[in-house]
């Protein structure tokens, strides 16, 4: 008899669950996942994303959330390694996100993508640079709100063939990674549009003197020099230029658009060509995110905060304009959708790079660097 | 290539030479004299550089002209690098004198990292730019931008500095000393040379030396920071090894030769391998002469 009552009450409560499961229909919030290093030694850039994230969230949430439902972020660490991102990324597909906000590093980032592409759930990267992530076309799901690593070299190979109608180039680079890396891809690019590369060459950080190598350019008849590294040399390099009486153009990267070069290189850094990032600086938005970062945590944002943040705000709205957390909807609404972020006016093209974030060609005119508009 | 490439090649293989010249004669002299590798002499160039710096910054807001400023801070970069030289060797080397020659050499790494970090505090850790004081020589002008003015003056100047160290050498009293002193020093001590005298002098000599080439050198590129000496006091020391070290006409050969391998290996295949070329001459003539170009092969007596 007694055993007949536990199995009874057992059916009883089993089909109550039941009954309270059909009850609802569809969870109660919609999940995001953040993922990137929060811990280890790279934690500094992954924890101002997390930060980012939860302030829109709580923005939105104040006002009633998206299609009606509470946004919820599930924050997961991958400690920037690939190896253990792979497990970060199951976590999240087993929570059931619909999106994460991630991941930070282009090697952990590579690793999860394949088992976000899977399960069917978008990745937004604010900080993932590494080209291919996007160019390669494998990850339809990955977007990112950061520009690529050879973004600036696309960017400054477009403006000097363009804008000031350059045919013959020297690529110089200081054979670090970055240095050549841009050089790499500044020859890439130059090849691709037809122009001639007579020098390309790495030279020597540190040595006494670069007139060899700067005579080598003036004999080769280039135009411009482009060089990829960053400030100490490239000052060096043109103000023996300069001395030595030649005119030719000199286009850098991000690594010599800093105040010091202008401090050190003085009259020589004149009509000097560099990119670097956008200028966000004075974007309301921008403002205003920073002001409630600072408000919420009493410090200044960290690494990618914007970025993290404008990945946010362009899901949520994407979502919103979709209608429905279903992936093809929101991929296609991020594709379509301009949404108005501290970076810009944003928007995604086929590959997943953000349209409208990314680098400027700035030039140094009476001792500061001007946007090249 | 052509002719007018070449020379232009030339020129600036000649001028990297001549400062690894200056440099490469202190290492050769202080090694010539208590076989000690002084790795902190290319320190003192950059103290010359950073002192020569501060004495023109100077100087320049009194309205002199460039010239005048350039030698000023030139002499002051001297007498300061060469205090430092002497101070070194009375505080780092002489309390060593007579110990292993390992305990002087960590004793010399000491002092270059010492001298770098209190420069990098004392001052600053950006490059910091160096005015440019030579003004433009109108007679060069003819010369199509060939030989720039600071090179001019390099040329000049290690000229007039070898003229004089030659002279010294040959024929001083302090010259005979050192020679004496570089041949055999106990010998020296017992004919009555006060030793400690010789090397205090030839530390001074050649922290001068190196001062010279330190306040060129940055007037030609226009930037220095803490960390300069390091790179060219390598490339010197591989330079006094070249030509033979302990041999003075030696550091001289050899930072020339260093200095226009390194600018035609540039100039005609690619400045990518510029030190490997560097390397690949030392290892050459070390193989068919191990003791440099122009180094007095060792007899050990038994």
């Amino acid at each position: 008899m007694k055993k007949r009552l536990v199995i009874v009450t057992a059916l009883a409560a089993i089909a109550l669950l039941a009954f309270v499961g059909c009850a609802d229909k569809g969870p109660k919030t919609i999940k995001i996942g953040v993922a990137g290093a929060h811990t280890g030694d790279l934690a500094s850039y992954g924890l101002p994303s997390v930060k980012a994230a939860e302030l829109v969230v709580e923005e939105w949430n104040a006002k009633g959330g998206v299609l009606g439902k509470k946004i919820e972020l599930v924050v997961a660490d991958d400690v920037c390694k690939p190896e253990v991102a792979t497990n970060t990324a199951s976590k999240l597909v087993g929570d059931k996100v619909i999106a994460v906000i991630g991941h930070i590093c282009s090697g952990a980032t590579k690793a999860a993508l394949g088992i976000y592409k899977d399960a069917k759930i978008i990745a937004i990267s604010p900080s993932a640079t590494n080209p291919p992530l996007t160019k390669s076309g494998d990850y339809p799901n990955f977007f990112r709100t950061i520009a690529a690593d050879d973004a600036q070299a696309e960017v400054d190979v477009d403006f000097a063939m363009k804008k000031l109608g350059i045919k013959k180039f020297a690529v110089l680079h200081d054979k670090g990674d970055y240095g050549k890396g841009f050089a790499e891809f500044a020859k890439g690019y130059l090849d691709a549009a037809g122009a001639e590369v007579v020098v390309f060459e790495g030279i020597q950080v540190g040595a006494v003197d670069y007139s060899a190598i700067i005579n080598k350019v003036a004999a080769s008849g280039a135009e411009a020099v482009m060089y990829g590294g960053y400030h100490p040399e490239a000052s060096k390099l043109v103000s023996q230029m300069r001395s030595k009486g030649m005119k030719t153009v000199f286009i850098s990267d991000d690594g010599v658009k800093d105040d010091t070069f202008i401090k050190v290189a003085k009259e020589a850094a004149e009509g000097v060509y560099a990119s670097g990032p956008v200028d966000t600086t004075k974007n309301p938005l921008a403002i205003k995110a920073v002001e409630d970062h600072k408000k919420k945590y009493g410090e200044d944002p960290g690494a990618f905060f914007l970025n993290a943040y404008a990945a946010t705000q362009a899901l949520l709205n994407a979502i919103q304009k979709a209608g429905s957390t279903d992936y093809d909807a929101i991929t296609k609404a991020l594709r379509s959708e301009f949404v108005e972020t501290p970076l810009g006016k944003i928007s995604f093209d086929a590959k997943g790079d953000a349209i409208g974030v990314g680098f400027s060609v700035y030039q140094v005119q009476n001792g500061v660097f001007v946007e090249m508009k | 290539m052509d002719l007018n490439y070449l020379l232009q090649l030339f020129i600036s293989g000649m001028t990297r030479g001549s400062i690894y010249a200056l440099i490469a004669l202190g290492y050769t002299m202080v090694y010539g004299i208590v076989q000690l590798i002084n790795f902190a002499h290319g320190e003192i160039y950059m103290i010359g550089a950073f002192t020569a710096l501060i004495v023109a910054t100077v100087l320049n807001m009194t309205g002199m002209p460039g010239i005048a400023v350039f030698a000023i801070a030139m002499i002051v970069a001297v007498v300061y690098s060469a205090a430092y030289g002497f101070t070194m060797e009375k505080v780092a080397y002489k309390p060593l004198r007579n110990a292993p020659r390992l305990s002087a050499l960590i004793s010399a790494i000491g002092m270059s990292y010492f001298l770098q970090n209190y420069v990098l505090l004392a001052q600053t850790s950006d490059f910091v730019s160096f005015p440019r004081l030579i003004p433009k020589f109108r007679f060069l002008d003819g010369f199509g931008g060939m030989l720039s003015s600071t090179q001019v003056i390099i040329f000049l100047v290690t000229a007039v500095v070898m003229v004089l160290l030659t002279l010294l050498i040959k024929f001083t009293r302090i010259g005979k000393a050192m020679r004496a002193t570089a041949q055999d020093k106990t010998m020296a001590l017992l004919v009555g040379i006060n030793i400690n005298q010789v090397i205090a002098v030839t530390f001074v000599i050649g922290s001068a030396m190196a001062a010279v080439g330190g306040v060129l050198i940055s007037s030609h590129v226009g930037q220095i920071n803490f960390y300069i000496g390091f790179i060219a006091g390598i490339k010197a020391f591989v330079a006094a090894v070249l030509g033979g070290i302990g041999s003075i006409p030696g550091a001289v050969l050899g930072s020339f030769v260093l200095g226009l391998t390194e600018s035609f290996g540039t100039g005609y295949i690619s400045s990518d391998y510029e030190d490997v070329f560097a390397f690949i001459i030392l290892v050459l003539i070390l193989i068919f002469r191990p003791s440099g170009l122009l180094g007095k092969s060792q007899k050990e007596k038994i």
